[in-house]
């Protein structure tokens, strides 16, 4: 009995040795970068490094913030990736309806294309994109941001949204049909409702993705308003002098945005991911 | 008499156009995806299809003549590309490989019945964190850690694991390890995620049998929950690998390729063939056989999702 306990505490302790060299892995990076962030640029690679030191203040999130130009990255990335979540949102919920309710003679084939578009390189689609969005008369332009992101959105979106469907029992439509409501009608009034964690999910999913493309960015945007918070890092990185500590800290700041949605919707998010692509 | 008839004609007629309406009404619901999906994959998809096919394509002011497969020989036996080539299916295995162990791994930690629930909420937030970085963000955070004058060297230096400072981005030998340990730094927290979900969804009863027999804690991990995760793992690796073969950003904001092609993969070595060179023809190649390789693991992908719904 005594031996039982005492291997019940041993494994506690290698489970808490486990746990802590796994968070440093994945936290420490982190950590580091943020306390970067606070230093002064000269000291940044200093020797000995210390996680927090003399320089310590916040010029570098000051300097960001005043700097109309870097502000312009985060109103651009802001507006595309809302445009984008709400674009996707619609769009997945019409989707979803129609393979999750109805039997029509395409479903197959055109589910299948649409788990396959999420196999497509992006790489493969820009080479065209840049002739397709010029001649479009687009080009530089949000329309064109919103629309060539939704293609990578939209699919697995879709695929989440006739998943959560999927779960909703059909008599709760079938009920409303027969009181007289239209198809429309039901979706809205009904199915929509009711799936508000499933198209949290999808949203918080969207938005993430939205706020962090780069190549399509980097190739269908021209002048530097146009300009989204990553391309905002990538031309800080170009310059001459290397401000570290401003990279960092516009780093920082482009990551609060997916930070705070996902943590406070990490519970449908995670259940919806799992509703939604992977069939366990 | 007559009129009853009539009434059942148009009777018929509403119905009819009732099952019309449900006939189409699905294809109304998936119009705005479908013209999308038609615009911005299909269409773009055989442009680059005949692009690769013919020469002085975009910018050339030669009319652009009809080559056939010569841009694919061309492709396919240059150096540079086979060296993309294997660069890529050595950072996407290696990748998926690690995401794999270390996703399985923490997924069990945060899953041990040792921890309580708070603890477990906690470190889940912090194994999750990677995730929330978009690439440019890992480039930078890791060019400040894997600089020269950066923490990890003088970690690694004061513990007397390595004799000197490396340039861990910039020296030829340890590159393209390096970007592949910072990808698989920022990978793996979607296989913990799924694979979290998995394990919850695993009935205790099978782990109280699985006791019952007299199995140890390997024997039930071997024999219960790898089986159980199987359809989730096929589908994540699949997926995974997809991902990693697309990877542009990570690499090209921290070693942009080099140096000298060391970390040279394909979406970079397109990314340069296009708007470097400017040569649209052999970038459009390049772009199909990534597609290629992505559409031969999309099957299995596929197929094992389809398994799945099943």
């Amino acid at each position: 009995m005594i031996g039982s306990r005492r291997q019940i505490l041993v494994r506690k302790m290698l489970v808490w040795i486990a746990l802590i060299l796994g968070a440093c892995f994945a936290g420490l990076p982190v950590l580091w970068m943020v306390s970067s962030s606070f230093k002064s640029n000269l000291e940044i690679f200093a020797y000995p490094p210390a996680l927090i030191d003399d320089s310590f203040s916040f010029d570098a999130y000051l300097a960001v913030l005043s700097d109309p130009g870097q502000l312009r990255f985060f109103f651009n990335s802001y507006l595309v990736a809302i445009l984008v979540t709400i674009c996707t949102v619609v769009t997945s919920i019409l989707a979803g309806y129609a393979f999750s309710r109805y039997d029509f003679r395409f479903k197959r084939i055109l589910n299948l294309l649409i788990i396959g578009v999420q196999s497509v390189p992006p790489i493969t689609l820009m080479i065209p994109y840049f002739g397709l969005i010029v001649w479009l008369r687009i080009y530089n332009s949000y329309t064109a941001l919103v629309l060539t992101y939704m293609v990578f959105t939209l699919s697995y979106a879709i695929i989440m949204m006739t998943g959560y469907f999927n779960t909703l029992p059909r008599d709760l439509d079938e009920a409303v049909m027969i009181d007289g409501g239209g198809s429309f009608v039901t979706l809205w009034r009904i199915l929509v409702p009711i799936s508000l964690p499933g198209i949290v999910a999808v949203g918080v999913y969207t938005f993430m993705l939205a706020w962090n493309e780069f190549l399509f960015a980097l190739t269908l945007t021209r002048t530097n308003d146009m300009r989204t918070v990553p391309i905002g890092i990538h031309l800080l990185m170009g310059q001459h002098s290397f401000e570290w500590n401003q990279m960092l800290a516009l780093s920082v700041l482009g990551s609060l945005p997916v930070l705070v949605l996902f943590l406070l919707f990490q519970r449908y998010f995670i259940a919806g991911m799992s509703a939604g692509s992977i069939k366990g | 008499m007559f009129q009853a008839t009539q009434g059942e004609i148009s009777q018929r007629a509403v119905i009819r156009r009732q099952q019309l309406k449900r006939r189409l009404l699905p294809y109304g619901y998936l119009t705005p995806t479908l013209l999308l999906l038609a615009a911005l994959t299909v269409v773009p998809i055989v442009t680059v299809f005949l692009y690769s096919l013919v020469d002085n394509v975009i910018v050339n002011p030669n009319p652009p003549v009809f080559v056939g497969l010569e841009n694919y020989e061309e492709v396919l036996s240059n150096r540079k590309f086979r060296g993309a080539l294997s660069n890529t299916m050595y950072f996407s295995l290696v990748s998926v490989a690690a995401h794999f162990f270390i996703g399985l791994s923490f997924a069990l930690l945060l899953n041990s019945r040792l921890l309580s629930t708070n603890v477990k909420a906690v470190f889940r937030v912090i194994y999750i964190l990677p995730w929330v970085f978009t690439a440019s963000i890992i480039a930078i955070l890791w060019r400040l850690l894997l600089n020269p004058h950066g923490v990890v060297n003088f970690v690694l230096l004061e513990f007397g694991i390595i004799p000197e400072l490396n340039e861990w981005l910039s020296d030829r030998k340890l590159a393209l390890n390096a970007v592949t340990f910072i990808n698989i730094w920022s990978g793996y927290p979607f296989y913990l995620v799924s694979f979290l979900a998995g394990l919850q969804g695993i009935p205790d009863d099978l782990y109280e049998a699985g006791r019952v027999d007299g199995g140890n804690a390997w024997q039930l991990f071997l024999h219960i929950t790898l089986p159980q995760l199987k359809p989730i793992i096929i589908s994540l690796a699949l997926l995974d690998f997809i991902w990693t073969i697309h990877q542009f950003t990570l690499i090209w904001m921290t070693t942009g390729g080099g140096p000298l092609r060391s970390t040279e993969v394909l979406s970079t070595y397109t990314y340069k063939a296009a708007f470097s060179s400017h040569e649209y023809s052999i970038a459009s190649t390049i772009a199909m056989v990534i597609l290629a390789i992505c559409t031969f693991v999309a099957i299995f992908y596929v197929r094992s999702q389809r398994m799945a719904d099943e």
